[in-house]
């Protein structure tokens, strides 16, 4: 056990988040990771949400988005990220090191979850509830803000959940592929003699943020989530909402 | 040596000189993956099934399963590295640890989707409640449970790349070796395999569920339930 404890120490050694080996600390790092994760999120979540609400709302596309899923549940995202990390470097070989090759692996890697439980949410709502919100004459766009939209929230919500947590993780292995980030802490300390304390005290951070991410996006998750007369929040508003972290997984 | 350096190989001349390697990486690929869903499927089947009977035991074995499924694969190798070292057992532990939260899930969801009205036809014919599991509450909760165990087998196949860190990758030691060495061949022959052998792997249970359910092809393929509950997952 005394290497988590070295570990613990390391991570509490308030030097260590300014600098750790001549280089950049823990803080640094971290504020990397986390920047870094949130972009590739950001730009995941204005191109997946968009075409998963027309397609969703067209009823139709359910092809699209399953080979999506499906395809990016089969490409291994350490996989993405070397070829990402490739390519970039072959066409523009000054942006190797830069943020760009992580930030298009993780944000491809994002796409999916988001992109199938929008389509999966809004395509589940009842189609007679549609039908009703079209005979009160709610127009197509009303239709999907203001009836397809809130229902779907809480899948459209976990969707975002599980690519957080998914560019959280990957962003480690950016370490390995020429990028920043936490990972950067792994690899030092499988590449040089004697860090094992930086090695498990990186990977504790790793899974640390990892849980945060969870936990914070679980509570918009929650927010989301339409209460019942009984008080109790549930996920079956519409009785036909599949469970959320089966698709996430 | 000079000739070599200015010619790198192309991609088939690199695959013609080292099958062995790849075929080598791919069986360790395909078998570090078999026995991760393997136990993980031994693992959560009687975990399901008293999660099933026991409803009070779900929420804390989801809770639990679904903490370890959040830990990036990375992070546990490496906190694993004190008790099982740099060998496979670390990498094995890890991965069986991913598949138990899909496995279980959908084995549960299998399981409730039974209908009670079949159970109590059973019930009534004097089955016990061993063989109510056996003969009916299994055999019709299994297009879920191959379900889960499609997404658990696709899944592994990917996290095994990651065992690099710890020298047990199968086809992701391609992958990084490739990425060190700047020699982008052997990086494609590596993530083309593992995606061909998720792919394969996928297709493969996709047949094994057809041959074990041959009730499901006739008329509507899958109950409504199922639909819903596992469309994504089933996909």
């Amino acid at each position: 056990m005394h290497q988590f404890v070295q570990a613990l120490d390391w991570i509490f050694t308030g030097s260590n988040w300014d600098q750790v080996n001549f280089g950049t600390g823990i803080r640094g790092q971290l504020a990397y990771h986390v920047e870094l994760s949130l972009i590739s999120l950001v730009i995941a979540t204005a191109i997946a949400i968009p075409v998963g609400l027309v397609v969703g709302h067209k009823r139709r596309g359910q092809f699209l988005a399953v080979s999506v899923a499906n395809l990016g549940r089969a490409i291994p995202s350490f996989a993405l990220l070397v070829l990402a990390f490739i390519v970039v470097s072959n066409l523009w070989p000054s942006l190797g090191f830069s943020m760009l090759p992580t930030t298009i692996a993780l944000v491809l890697l994002a796409i999916p979850p988001i992109l199938t439980n929008t389509y999966v949410g809004i395509q589940a709502v009842d189609a007679d509830t549609v039908e009703a919100a079209r005979g009160m004459g709610l127009s197509e766009r009303q239709v999907l803000f203001r009836l397809e939209v809130p229902l779907a929230a809480p899948l459209i919500m976990a969707g975002l959940r599980t690519s957080a947590v998914t560019v959280v993780a990957t962003a480690t292995l950016a370490g390995f592929a020429g990028g920043g980030g936490l990972g950067v802490f792994l690899y030092l300390g499988f590449t040089q003699q004697g860090q094992q304390h930086i090695l498990i005290g990186g990977a504790m951070l790793v899974a640390a943020l990892a849980i945060l991410t969870e936990v914070v996006f679980g509570g918009f998750e929650r927010l989301v989530t339409p209460r019942t007369h009984s008080g109790r929040r549930t996920r079956k508003a519409q009785g036909q909402v599949p469970e959320p972290r089966a698709i996430a997984a | 040596m000079i000739a070599q350096a200015l010619h790198p190989p192309t991609i088939w001349e690199w695959v013609g000189d080292h099958t062995s390697l790849i075929l080598s990486r791919l069986g360790q690929h395909a078998e570090l993956t078999i026995i991760a869903v393997a136990i993980g499927l031994a693992i959560s089947l009687p975990l399901s099934i008293v999660a099933y009977r026991h409803s009070r035991v779900y929420p804390p074995i989801t809770w639990f399963t679904g903490l370890m499924y959040t830990i990036p694969s990375v992070a546990l190798f490496v906190l694993l590295i004190p008790f099982t070292g740099l060998s496979n057992v670390t990498v094995e532990i890890g991965l069986v640890s991913y598949t138990l939260l899909i496995l279980i899930r959908n084995i549960v969801v299998g399981l409730r989707g039974v209908s009670e009205d079949v159970k109590e036809a059973a019930v009534g014919m004097g089955y016990t409640r061993r063989q109510l599991l056996w003969r009916v509450e299994l055999p019709m909760a299994l297009p879920a449970i191959v379900a889960g165990v499609r997404v658990a087998t696709v899944s592994t196949v990917g996290l095994v790349t990651v065992g690099f860190i710890i020298g047990h990758g199968g086809l992701g030691e391609l992958i990084i070796e490739g990425l060190n060495r700047f020699y982008t061949p052997e990086v494609i022959v590596g993530v083309v395999m593992s995606v061909a052998l998720a792919l394969v792997a996928d297709g493969l249970l996709l047949l094994l569920e057809r041959r074990l359910t041959p009730w499901a092809r006739s008329g509507t393929r899958v109950r409504p339930f199922l639909r819903t509950q596992t469309d994504a997952v089933t996909a």
